[in-house]
């Protein structure tokens, strides 16, 4: 049995302890916004915030995770930046078939937690483990900005 | 049934028997079936498809008391906005509040929506009208019941933003209030439906409207193909042969049934003969989740008969193709003579063109859901076509097309793959083993690059004899490239109609001899559709072609390809040998060179063209006609002495004609520069021993941020809704990756010939 806190909740969960993840949270407690795309942390569609930190969900046992506060898509809205970056999102377009955006939103969510005012190499940087393969880039990196510029704006 | 909407549910089954009641209902539904037999003269657009159009209000509109408008969409939601577009299309005509609609997606039922094959860029295009015809025929039938409760002439009423209002006194009563009697009364005849003006469209062409589904894709409660959930569900994971036409020889599952969560091997058989959109067969895992599942697949030990296909190699296939290409093959086009003029050219000059195997690699891989009740088989997945699932359900299971459900999700990208729904198949045959329990087939990325229906790879020859100016008087073009008909027909191995009307016996260039030929080639793997298909191809040898013939003529590669392009004119596609024109009517869509200049201008003169660049920078254009709509784009690029390439800006135009959603068009034009830069950059699926040879992501390699193009600025010719529509969604791929290679010829003098480009400017 492990003891994850996911979204601020417990749950123990009865899987082997190589488990990853991602499939405790898609297949065990429904919370699928934390996508599937590669199994290998090539692709960042199963981006999540552990302890503040960037991991892919794909590749982390489930071992690796007790005590740690695990944070998903579901859970965003709830959080300043994120909910600024959900409707920065909605309101420049950016996704097309959404797919990767869950992921894409956690990255770049935490990108600006790091860094309230991040330049174009620093969003690359922070964004290169996320593909999407509709090409929503451009909009994703002014989608970035403008949250910057918002925050700067009101600090 | 509900008294109290406009019509009946639209998901309620029990539509169709009630249906012969509404006597008039008939009278509206104008699918292609119907047409065809009163009429037998040959049908373009949405009239050709199957199962045509519908445009009845019975089937797509649902008005709930209070005052909620649903609208059913019928076509699948992949990325390109047609779950915001085609209801925004009847809200508009409605006169319905957009905050207070609601979007349903349909089942696959083609009889009752109308064609549902999402493909060919034709969902706009083909369903503007009927969805006109639809919004307008509702409103009239709630202006009639608001006249006949208040005593009023009809004329006195008007549907405005979900009420309908008394103009004479100012009186208003809101959709909800109405919709019951509403739905009470007939249909209006098909000639007495009025459609808004242009002027009048309060969404349509606005560009106003936000995506309907993006709230739920930012919060993760969007639900694609790969995210259903049912009661007791089980996950699967499937060993298909690697090689296609292979089957089990045998296989032995000891240590995948130790495997904890692991609940049952089945084995699936494989379909003799052309693959069509069956599945493969092989040994599926069924577990308790997908980990298990994929753990399970994992401790097989299965032994393949690989079959005629087993030494498929690109290395050699290339070869093979090269061979081809150089020989004359099969005759597709022949204006004057080739020969003659070519002898009697000033000059002479032949290049050639290879582009492999691109696999779609949509970022959710396929996977569909399954479980069977009573008989009855519901399938939810990620289908491009949902009635094709339907069909191929039913019959691999032996069942009738009424006893099965396909649902649609949304897809997490498609690009063509999800077209063919052979894992929807497979999780009804998994289902079926587990005795109708819910059953979610999951294919690993591995999988999806693995088993695809591939892109093409395809051999591009062409010659031209030019005059004394440069400019060709005579044009042979040799395509070879195993054809998408052998994923049906084994025997197939000339391109189509369909794909050598892809910008390719079609180019409308001034040019008095053109032979076009068409070599044969066998396919050794399912070949499908990528998103524009064999226009990729087709586009990229001619239009880095004609950026090298203006080269050697020492022109301006704008300017050249005006030229060439010639004057402005409106060409009929048959006089280009083009029998098919993307199934459009040759007089509503003539081949109009005028609006290829235009678009050729507009990309140039945004992207400031000609204008002073940096050592190792450039730019490159091209343009390209296909799915009906005129793009080109000029892209920039630079590339450091170590051969590093970077894309500041792509400038990208389009005429389409009218725009409903033109900010789906800007994404759906930024995406294609994205996916076509990907596929000219690193995009190649090889094979050996006829298997694909790339794993996942880090052998497959797309387009990541950091070498994506800065900015994508998308030029839209204004359109005139009077006018036929063209598509949208693919249309934008083709010119971008030859734009790229004329693009690094003019920034550093090498001219690509061999896609992807990979390590070529490292040299």
């Amino acid at each position: 049995m492990t003891k994850l806190t996911i979204n601020g909740k417990p749950h123990d969960i009865d899987l082997p302890a190589d488990t990853p993840l991602l499939w405790v949270l898609r297949d065990e407690l429904g919370l699928t916004g934390t996508k599937f795309g590669c199994g290998m942390a090539l692709c960042g569609a199963c981006t999540v915030e552990i302890d503040g930190a960037v991991v892919r969900a794909c590749v982390t046992p489930i071992s690796t995770l007790a005590g740690k506060h695990i944070v998903t898509i579901e859970a965003m809205s709830g959080d300043a930046i994120g909910k600024a970056m959900q409707a920065a999102w909605i309101e420049l377009g950016v996704p097309q078939c959404g797919y990767c955006q869950s992921g894409q939103i956690m990255s770049a969510t935490a990108l600006l937690k790091k860094n309230p005012k991040p330049t174009d190499a620093d969003i690359d940087a922070a964004m290169a483990g996320n593909i999407c393969r509709c090409g929503t880039y451009t909009r994703i990196r002014a989608a970035i900005k403008q949250v910057a510029g918002e925050q700067g704006a009101s600090p | 049934m509900s008294a109290n909407v406009i019509c009946r549910n639209p998901s309620r089954r029990e539509f169709l028997q009630g249906a012969s009641a509404l006597g008039g209902l008939v009278l509206a539904v104008g699918y292609s079936g119907v047409l065809r037999a009163v009429e037998p003269q040959k049908k373009y657009g949405a009239d050709a498809m199957e199962h045509g159009w519908v445009d009845n209000p019975l089937v797509f509109v649902a008005i709930q008391p209070d005052g909620t408008v649903s609208i059913l969409c019928h076509r699948s939601e992949m990325g390109q906005g047609v779950r915001t577009g085609l209801p925004m299309i009847v809200a508009d005509e409605l006169e319905a509040d957009w905050t207070r609609v609601r979007v349903i997606q349909a089942p696959g039922d083609e009889l009752r929506y109308g064609n549902q094959d999402t493909d060919g860029s034709r969902s706009t295009r083909h369903f503007f009208m009927p969805m006109r015809r639809c919004g307008a025929a509702a409103r009239q039938m709630l202006e009639s019941a608001a006249a006949a409760r208040w005593q009023v002439p009809v004329t006195d009423v008007r549907a405005q933003n979900g009420e309908i209002l008394h103009v004479p006194t100012g009186r208003r009563l809101g959709f909800g209030a109405l919709a019951k009697e509403a739905a009470a009364l007939p249909l209006p005849a098909p000639d007495t439906i009025k459609l808004k003006s242009p002027a009048q469209f309060r969404y349509i062409g606005t560009g106003k409207l936000k995506l309907i589904d993006a709230a739920d894709i930012v919060t993760g409660k969007a639900q694609y193909g790969m995210d259903t959930r049912l009661p007791g569900m089980l996950y699967a994971v499937i060993a298909r042969p690697p090689v296609m036409g292979g089957k089990l020889a045998s296989f032995d599952a000891t240590l995948a049934q130790k495997v904890p969560g692991v609940i049952k091997i089945v084995t699936i058989d494989s379909t003799p003969g052309a693959p069509k959109s069956h599945p493969l067969g092989g040994v599926a895992v069924i577990a308790r989740n997908t980990w298990a599942a994929m753990q399970g697949r994992k401790a097989l030990k299965v032994i393949w008969e690989d079959g005629p296909h087993k030494s498929y190699d690109s290395v050699e296939y290339r070869a093979t193709l090269e061979a081809s290409a150089r020989k004359p093959g099969l005759v597709v086009r022949n204006d004057g003579d080739f020969d003659a003029a070519a002898a009697g050219a000033a000059k002479r000059i032949t290049a050639e063109y290879y582009l492999p195997h691109l696999a779609h690699a949509s970022m959710e891989p396929p996977a569909a859901s399954a479980r069977i009740v009573n008989g009855k088989c519901e399938v939810w997945g990620c289908f491009q076509g949902p009635q094709l699932a339907r069909d191929d359900v039913a019959e691999r299971l032996k069942m009738k097309v009424e006893d099965v459900t396909v649902n649609v999700t949304l897809l997490g990208g498609a690009f063509g793959r999800k077209s063919m729904p052979d894992f929807g198949t497979e999780a009804a045959l998994l289902s079926q083993a587990m005795d109708g329990k819910p059953v979610k087939v999951v294919w690993t990325r591995e999988d999806d690059l693995h088993h695809d229906y591939y892109h093409t790879v395809s051999f591009e020859h062409l010659e031209a004899g030019v005059d004394a100016a440069g400019l060709p008087v005579a044009w042979l073009h040799r395509t070879v490239a195993p054809p998408i008909g052998s994923t049906f027909n084994s025997d197939a191995k000339q391109e189509g109609n369909g794909e050598l009307g892809m910008g390719c016996i079609n180019v409308p260039f001034a040019i008095p001899n053109v032979r076009i030929e068409n070599p044969a080639a066998v396919a050794h793997t399912r070949i499908g559709w990528f998103r524009s298909v064999s226009n990729i191809p087709h586009a990229f040898a001619v239009q880095s072609f004609v950026g090298e013939l203006a080269a050697a003529a020492g022109r301006d590669g704008k300017d050249y390809l005006l030229e060439l392009i010639g004057p402005a004119r409106q060409i009929s596609p048959q006089k280009l040998s083009d029998s098919w024109n993307h199934g459009e009517s040759p007089e509503l869509y003539p081949v109009d060179t005028g609006r290829l200049r235009v678009v050729v201008d507009l990309a140039a003169k945004q992207a400031k063209w000609g204008r002073p660049l940096p050592k190792g920078s450039g730019l490159g254009i091209a343009a390209h006609y296909s799915f009906v709509t005129y793009v080109a784009v000029v892209v920039e690029v630079a590339v450091s002495t170590a051969g590093e390439l970077s894309i500041p800006s792509v400038d990208i135009a389009v005429d389409c004609g009218a725009t409903v959603n033109p900010d789906r068009v800007r994404s759906q034009m930024q995406g294609a520069c994205v996916m076509g830069i990907s596929a000219a950059l690193s995009g190649a699926i090889t094979f050996a021993e006829g298997r694909a040879q790339q794993d996942n992501f880090h052998q497959y390699t797309v387009l990541r941020m950091p070498a994506a193009p800065r900015e994508i600025r998308v030029h839209i010719v204004p359109g005139d809704f009077g006018m036929p529509m063209g598509g949208v969604g693919e249309p934008g791929v083709p010119p971008v990756l030859p734009a790229l290679c004329n693009a690094i010829f003019a920034a550093v003098g090498k001219r690509i010939r061999e896609l992807p480009i990979g390590d070529q400017l490292k040299a």
